[in-house]
């Protein structure tokens, strides 16, 4: 098991300035205090329709790599998207699942099943390039290709609970932040 | 019957599909509808001009429609009132409370053309209208030719004013 936010500065140090990426929730909670970039997107309004998101902006902006921070709550309110995403097929999206076993931001209860097999029902649902990943050496090791092969790549992150405390959720769903990136993402 | 009757009692999915192109939709995120399947979703599915996504549920369109709307790329939800339903939460939290201008196409099965739908025997139905006006989503009942005037127009207003809109198919579409 990962410690999320160290996984998560992994990621940051890859990200490049033209990526696109979009956060939910606990994910999100700590990639906004690790990046600060007119191009991070936080999804909100209905939970786990990131990936939804995410793939509308993968196909308006198909220059730009897209990266959904999801999680494991999240997507499993929504597993039908991995089918949906496999259809369509976007080359330019890539998906991580920030796998915790629990709602945290609803508190911290256990999902249903902890043990998961997200990246099997990823795989199944017609996603090739998948993978499980529970420690940093090998996030490391993998993060460039998840990050660059042509989508869509899916990756479960298995990742210890974080805190259960309070979140800034005003400032990250702002007007003015949602207004800041649609101005930078069409920029060139 | 003259032919101001048979434009009254009719309504071509060859006409919506041509006004919706006319304001500019290139993608359709939906679900199938028996209302609409033979219509409006099969012909779309075989037109150059526009990209059909394939939902497994229809909430996962909001979300597609949100992110496309970031590029202005026009896309139309196509879904049947009961999938209306089920997206309610995200109606409300995707296209309402961030204001996107997301185009919802929604096929009202079992309703009878000519009938005040608020009046449908079928809950389902009659509380169409009333969620939408809770939701300030203003909304344009399609069941003859003469109405599909209205449907460029509105798709046009709301990415103008980026705002929802409802487009309420209350005939089945002849191919």
């Amino acid at each position: 098991m990962m410690d999320r936010k160290a996984c998560l500065e992994i990621l940051r140090r890859h990200i490049t300035d033209d990526q696109i990426v979009v956060g939910a929730y606990s994910t999100a909670n700590d990639w906004i205090q690790l990046s600060d970039r007119p191009l991070d997107y936080y999804f909100f309004g209905a939970m786990g329709l990131a990936s939804s998101h995410a793939l509308g902006l993968a196909l308006a902006f198909p220059e730009r790599r897209v990266v959904v921070l999801d999680g494991d709550g999240s997507l499993l309110m929504n597993l039908g998207t991995l089918v949906t995403i496999a259809a369509v097929a976007p080359k330019n999206l890539t998906h991580f699942v920030g796998h915790n076993g629990s709602y945290e931001a609803n508190g911290g209860l256990p999902l249903p099943n902890r043990a998961v097999d997200l990246a099997g029902i990823a795989r199944s649902a017609g996603i090739a390039d998948t993978r499980d990943i529970r420690d940093l050496a090998e996030f490391e090791r993998e993060v460039v290709g998840l990050l660059t092969r042509p989508g869509p790549v899916f990756a479960d992150l298995w990742v210890e609970q974080g805190p259960i405390d309070a979140r800034d959720y005003a400032g990250m769903y702002s007007v003015e932040r949602r207004t800041a990136f649609r101005e930078a993402v069409r920029r060139p | 019957m003259t032919l101001t009757d048979a434009a009254a009692d009719s309504l071509s999915g060859r006409s919506i599909i041509a006004a919706i192109k006319r304001a500019g939709i290139r993608t359709v995120a939906a679900v199938p509808d028996i209302h609409t399947a033979r219509g409006l979703l099969m012909p779309i599915g075989v037109d150059p001009d526009l990209t059909v996504i394939r939902t497994c549920k229809e909430d996962e369109c909001l979300g597609i429609a949100a992110g496309l709307s970031y590029g202005d790329r026009r896309c139309l939800i196509l879904i049947q009132y009961t999938g209306f339903w089920y997206a309610m939460n995200a109606i409300r939290g995707v296209a309402v409370e961030q204001s996107l201008p997301i185009c919802l196409m929604v096929g009202l099965l079992n309703h009878t053309p000519g009938t005040d739908i608020g009046q449908a025997k079928r809950v389902g139905l009659r509380a169409v209208k009333p969620a939408l006006e809770a939701f300030g989503i203003p909304y344009h009942l399609i069941e003859s030719e003469a109405d599909v005037a209205k449907i460029a127009p509105a798709i046009d207003d709301a990415y103008r004013t980026r705002h929802p809109v409802a487009i309420l198919i209350g005939r089945s579409p002849e191919p």
